[in-house]
């Protein structure tokens, strides 16, 4: 415990980076899936490629992402931008499959009324649709906050700071008290980021409180 | 760079041997088999018994929050508690086994779990209607409509399985991780990158042959195939389930 006061400083900084590392990728990864996911779902064709070619991107185990990554975008091997990209990349690739379903769970009839009242296409997505898929969206976004907290403490095996040094040191010191420390302080940042979508999944759906 | 790494994978020198491509994509297709039957043993009897009797629903939520813990992390933790207690070689495989069929179980749990729960219950009271026992339910209904999120949850396993076997190699495992910690360690660009092309290629390979077997595995009736010949039975398998 001891430990813990002492390096409360570190433990933050490291948290604060990846919260960073882990959750700037989920926001940019949420904003390309919508429009993927849209693309999905109106043109049935272009589903199963999306789907597919997406899927294999996951296929890629994390620590090859981080080390093929700079061949592609050019960057320097130990550059924390691989680890933003390649979190980006899972991002997508576990949310157009969410978000194209979602917006196939919101039920026809709810779309020919919105059309019978008025509404034109593109309002009608972000005022009807995209709401309605909300529950199921942040259902698959609390999945990939999960996934990508624990995916970005590898980042660690190729020198990006973030809670994973804390693992990384602790095995190679034999050193308990840290390696703990890393293990509790990811699984707490999951659970902050878990809590904030569904926080947030709630406020964007009040009609899903009202008359229970 | 690309130069670098294409004579680097085309080297004789790196096909040979027990150091060789040929003997790291062994070891670590062994490590991963060997895993996914473990997991696969503890976790889809499991999940049989929790779907079709209802009862021990927080296995499997446990078992799925442990998703939330690094697989770094554990692999560390494991390795610093269990390694010192076995001794000779296989004090740096047994507790990567470990861990990797710990991480395997939940996808395998979840996915027979989700797979028995979605069961049409018209087609679970049809079967008892025609006179089959519990265990005949499971085994002729409930395992063969479930198949279809089984197989992802093994396939989401093996994914899982073999990435996780790469990060392994900072604890000493072998296998195709060990051309990138080692390339990392020496800062040789070409070896961590010939290294991770192996381990996506590989990666690839196997979820390609997994969805295979999917489709091998998976009832016509469930996957729409015999549409043109009668929808029924694919159209009972996508109503959405009402029960629970």
């Amino acid at each position: 415990m001891s430990w813990v006061l002492d390096h409360i400083g570190e433990i933050l900084s490291l948290a604060g980076q990846h919260a960073y590392l882990a959750g700037v990728p989920l926001l940019v990864g949420l904003l390309l899936a919508l429009p993927l996911g849209w693309l999905a779902r109106r043109y049935p064709r272009l589903y199963p490629p999306l789907i597919v070619g997406t899927g294999l991107l996951y296929t890629i185990p994390s620590l090859a992402l981080f080390i093929l990554l700079p061949l592609v975008i050019g960057t320097r091997v130990l550059d924390p931008t691989n680890v933003l990209v390649a979190m980006t990349i899972y991002t997508v690739a576990l949310l157009v499959r969410t978000v194209a379903d979602g917006l196939g769970s919101v039920p026809e009839v709810v779309n020919q009324a919105a059309t019978a009242m008025g509404y034109r296409r593109v309002a009608r997505f972000f005022t009807v649709e995209l709401p309605l898929a909300v529950p199921v969206i942040a259902a698959g976004l609390r999945v990939a906050a999960v996934s990508n907290v624990s995916i970005v403490s590898v980042a660690s095996l190729v020198g990006v700071s973030q809670l994973g040094y804390f693992l990384t040191d602790g095995y190679q010191r034999g050193f308990a008290t840290e390696l703990v420390v890393g293990i509790v302080s990811c699984v707490v940042l999951a659970l902050v980021f878990d809590g904030l979508i569904v926080l947030a999944g709630r406020v964007m759906t009040p009609w899903q409180r009202v008359g229970r | 760079m690309i130069d670098n790494i294409l004579g680097w994978l085309t080297d004789p020198v790196q096909w040979s041997g027990p150091d060789g491509i040929p003997a790291r994509v062994t070891q670590h297709l062994g490590y991963s088999v060997v895993t996914l039957l473990v997991a696969a043993v503890i976790a889809i009897p499991l999940g049989l018994l929790v779907g079709h009797t209802g009862r021990g629903r927080f296995l499997v939520s446990m078992a799925n929050s442990l998703r939330a813990v690094p697989s770094l992390g554990l692999l560390f933790a494991i390795s610093l508690w269990v390694g010192p207690k076995i001794h000779g070689s296989l004090a740096f495989v047994i507790p990567s086994i470990i861990v990797l069929v710990l991480l395997a179980i939940p996808p395998i749990l979840s996915g027979t779990y989700a797979g028995i729960e979605g069961v049409d219950p018209a087609a679970r009271d049809a079967a008892k209607g025609m006179g089959m026992r519990g265990s005949e339910v499971l085994r002729v209904v409930e395992l063969p409509c479930a198949l279809p999120l089984l197989m992802s949850g093994l396939r989401s396993a093996a994914l899982q399985v073999i990435a996780t076997a790469t990060i392994a190699s900072s604890v000493s495992l072998g296998g195709l991780g060990r051309y990138l910690i080692d390339g990392v360690a020496s800062n040789q660009y070409e070896v961590m990158a010939g290294g991770a092309m192996l381990v996506a290629g590989l990666a690839l390979l196997v979820d390609l042959l997994m969805a295979g077997l999917q489709r091998a595995v998976v009832s016509p009736g469930l996957t729409g195939k015999f549409r043109h010949s009668g929808a029924v039975a694919s159209d009972i398998a996508s109503q959405p389930s009402t029960s629970s």
